[in-house]
Order: structure tokens, then sequence, then C-alpha cells
């Protein structure tokens, strides 16, 4: 299953609430104010962890315009809309954590 | 693969309705069919014809109709919730002539309907993506 989360964790506990929902199959899609997650500096040890497992993305437009490309958290996979729709359709249904 | 989309949040205020149509377009581009976006809450905003945003800035409302998405009948499937419409003053000819109002501020790329038409949109396709703040 796919999770989008939009919101950073710093504005709302939508990604915890995710991370207390995935089961081992589940991958999550940072996008919009949610690629914050994916900073360096805001990473949690469980993000870190599905990362190591390729199971992270975030949305490469988002990444730029907050200026956080060159703050990524290690294997940390960036997408474009088309990897977006890709995920989308392997993944099945598509959870939005708002 | 058949894609149908909820769009919760009006436009130029948080991103989801731009989130929303990149996605749309992605997806049309990728070869794939958008059967249905469904506006609703405040989403409903993204249908008004009377939007003028400044001319160095993207418009939302002309973006989704620029996707031209309509069914076999040549009805569009940019669908806006009746109620939530009705209570933010989205109204289209129909029912401003009901509700006795002069005027009407729908964009002709999108129509009116029921919650019914999400429920549908969730069974038919094979893939329903939320976009909302």
């Amino acid at each position: 299953m796919l999770h989008t989360v939009n919101k950073s964790s710093f504005e709302r506990n939508s990604l915890q609430s995710c991370l207390n929902t995935i089961d081992d199959s589940s991958v999550i899609l940072f996008i919009e104010d949610g690629v914050i997650n994916a900073a360096n500096n805001a990473n949690s040890s469980m993000i870190a962890d599905l990362a190591a497992n390729g199971r992270v993305f975030a949305l490469q437009g988002d990444v730029d315009a907050r200026g956080i490309s060159s703050k990524l958290a290690d294997n940390i996979k960036l997408v474009d809309y088309s990897g977006f729709v890709d995920l989308v359709v392997e993944h099945g249904t598509a959870v939005s954590w708002v | 693969m058949k894609f149908a989309i909820q769009v919760n949040e009006g436009p130029y205020q948080h991103q989801a309705s731009d989130s929303a149509f990149q996605f749309a377009k992605a997806a049309i581009e990728n070869g794939h069919e958008i059967m249905r976006v469904f506006f609703y809450h405040d989403g409903v905003n993204n249908a008004s014809r009377f939007t003028l945003p400044p001319q160095d800035d993207r418009h939302v409302v002309n973006n989704w109709a620029s996707l031209d998405i309509k069914n076999a009948d040549g009805e569009p499937e940019l669908v806006v919730c009746v109620a939530a419409a009705l209570r933010r003053g989205m109204l289209d000819e129909s029912e401003a002539t009901k509700n006795s109002i002069e005027g009407n501020n729908l964009h002709p790329a999108f129509r009116i309907s029921g919650l019914g038409q999400l429920i549908e949109a969730g069974i038919q396709s094979d893939r329903l993506v939320v976009f909302g703040d």
C-alpha cells in the first residue's frame, strides 16, 4: 500500500499516525510540506530504517521548492509526478495522510 | 489503468489543487485514464469560471478545464459535490434557476452532482487518489 504524507511533522502528527499504521509491504511518499520529513535534520529512526529498505520516496519538485535537495536524509528516493503515478499503479490503494 | 481523483481543498490556499492537477496530467501523459475528478468541501472552488488570477500566475480552473475529462456521453467528468457547492455559492444555471438566483458561476468544463458520484468513482476506478489539506 502507498501512503502519501503532505505535512511536516513539525506541523502535524500525520507522519506519526502513518508510521503507527503501516505494514511491512507499505511505502511512504512525501509530497508538499511532507518533504520536510525527508530532510536529514528532521528524520526519525523509523524513517531511516524504512528508507534503508528502499520504502521512502519524496516528490522532487516539492523538495526543490523548499530548498532541501542538498539536505536529504540517506536512501530517500526522489520521484517526479510520473514516478508518483507509477507508485500508485504499483502499490495499489493510496492512503492520503493530511 | 483507470484513475479517479478526489480534491478536498480550494485553489491558491494550499498546494492540494496544484498537486492533484499535476498528478492527473502525469497520469494522462503516461497513458492512463482519469475517469472522474470529484471536488468536495472547499475543493468546489476549483470550478469557478469567475477566477481571474494575475497574468503571470497559473490559472488553476483553466488548467483543470484543459484536461478535457469527459465520459462516453460527452459529459464533463470534473464533478462538483452539490451540497458543498451550494453552501459556498457555486451554482450552475439549473441550480440558480431552481433557487431563484440571478447568474451562475460554474465553469462549463465542470458539472454539479451528488456524493454518489464519488462512491461510484471509488468502485469503478482501479485507483482513487485523494488530495487535500
